[in-house]
C-alpha cells in the first residue's frame, strides 16, 4: 500500500496525511461540501421565512412580484448558467492536461460573465426599482392602485433586496476567488495530478448558480403575471 | 489523473438542458393554472437543481461519505421549513383559551 502510494502521489502538492492524491482531493470536496451545507442553512433561513410572509399575505407578494422584469431575470438565469458552465469546463481542463492559457480563458470567461450578471442585477434592475420608488427605506411609496394589501407590499421588497443582495455578495466573493485562481493558473500551479482549488471553488460557485434557480422562479414567476397584460 | 473526468459533451447536454427548462418555466410562469403555477415552477427549479449538483457538481461520481452529508444539509432544511410552516399555518384552527379569559369571570363574580 504505501510504495503504491508514493509511486502514485509524486505531486508536489501531495500532503503526507493522505493515502494518495485521490483521497486527498475527495477529502478537500467532502469539506467544501460540509461548508456548502452551513450555506444551505444560511440561505435557508431566508427561504423558510419568505415561505412564511407569502404565506400570510399572498397577495402583496403576487403584486409586489409582477413589478419585478422577468426579462432581466430570465436574461441573468442564462447568464448564470452559462458561467457554471464556463467554470466545469476549466475544471475539465485542468484535469486533462490542457495548457495554463486554457485554463485561464475558461476562468476569465467565467468572471466576465459573473460579472455581467451583476451588471444586469444592479444597474438594470435595482437602478429601475429605486428610480420607481420600490426599495424599502430608500423613499418607498405606496401606490393607491395596490388597494388594502399595500402596507404589506414593501415586505414582499424587503426579501426581494435582502435575498438577491446576498446572492449577488457572494458572486461578488466568488469573483475574488476566480482571480486569485487565474493567478494561480498563469503560474501554471495545476496539473492532471492537483487542481483542487478550481474543484472547490467550482462546487461554491455551481452552489451560488442554485441559489439563483431558485431565486427566479421564487421572486419573479409565481406572482400570477398571467394576471397582466402588456406589462414586464 | 485524479478524479472522474466528465466529458465535455455531458456538460454541454446539461448546459442544453437547463437552457431548455428555463425557457419552459418561463413561459409556463404566463398561463394561469392556479395553484399548479407555483408545483410546476418549484418542479422545475428541482429538476435544474439535479441537474447542476449530479453533473456540474460531480455528485454522480462522487463518493457516499459526500452524498450522504449533502442529504443530511437538505434534510434539516425540511425540517426548518416544515416546523416553522406547521407552526404558522395552523395557529388559527383551534381557538386559544387566554388565561385572561378564565380569570375575568371568576373577578367579575367575585365583585
Amino acid at each position: 500500500m504505501g510504495d503504491a502510494a508514493i509511486h502514485k502521489s509524486h505531486s508536489a502538492e501531495f500532503a503526507h496525511q493522505f493515502e494518495d492524491m485521490e483521497q486527498q482531493r475527495e477529502a478537500g470536496s467532502l469539506g467544501m461540501w460540509v461548508f456548502l451545507v452551513t450555506e444551505i442553512m444560511f440561505f435557508g433561513g431566508l427561504f423558510a421565512c419568505y415561505a412564511v410572509y407569502r404565506a400570510l399575505h399572498l397577495q402583496a407578494f403576487e403584486l409586489g412580484s409582477r413589478l419585478l422584469y422577468v426579462r432581466f431575470g430570465a436574461v441573468n438565469t442564462v447568464v448564470l448558467i452559462a458561467s457554471s458552465l464556463t467554470m466545469a469546463l476549466a475544471i475539465l481542463s485542468a484535469q486533462t492536461g490542457k495548457r495554463k492559457s486554457v485554463v485561464m480563458s475558461y476562468l476569465v470567461l467565467t468572471m466576465i460573465l459573473g460579472a455581467a450578471f451583476l451588471a444586469i442585477k444592479f444597474t438594470f434592475e435595482w437602478h429601475h426599482d429605486f428610480v420607481e420608488h420600490l426599495v424599502p427605506g430608500f423613499g418607498f411609496q405606496i401606490r393607491p392602485e395596490w388597494g388594502n394589501v399595500s402596507n404589506q407590499v414593501p415586505m414582499f421588497f424587503c426579501f426581494y433586496f435582502f435575498m438577491t443582495g446576498l446572492h449577488a455578495l457572494h458572486m461578488i466573493i466568488g469573483m475574488g476567488i476566480l482571480t486569485v485562481l487565474t493567478l494561480m493558473a498563469s503560474r501554471d500551479r495545476f496539473n492532471e495530478e492537483y487542481y483542487a482549488p478550481l474543484e472547490v471553488t467550482g462546487l461554491y460557485w455551481h452552489f451560488v448558480d442554485i441559489v439563483w434557480i431558485f431565486l427566479f422562479p421564487l421572486l419573479y414567476l409565481i406572482g400570477g403575471h398571467y394576471a397582466m397584460r402588456g406589462g414586464h | 489523473m485524479s478524479g472522474h473526468v466528465v466529458p465535455v459533451r455531458t456538460y454541454i447536454s446539461v448546459f442544453l438542458a437547463l437552457l431548455a427548462l428555463t425557457g419552459l418555466t418561463t413561459g409556463v410562469a404566463y398561463l394561469d393554472l392556479g395553484p399548479v403555477n407555483t408545483i410546476v415552477a418549484l418542479a422545475i427549479a428541482v429538476t435544474k437543481m439535479l441537474l447542476v449538483i449530479l453533473f456540474f457538481m460531480h455528485v454522480k461520481y462522487s463518493s457516499g461519505l459526500t452524498r450522504l452529508i449533502i442529504l443530511v444539509g437538505f434534510f434539516w432544511f425540511a425540517i426548518l421549513v416544515a416546523l416553522t410552516l406547521s407552526d404558522e399555518l395552523t395557529r388559527n384552527w383551534t381557538p386559544v383559551p387566554t388565561p385572561w379569559g378564565l380569570i375575568f369571570p371568576l373577578i367579575r363574580g367575585l365583585l
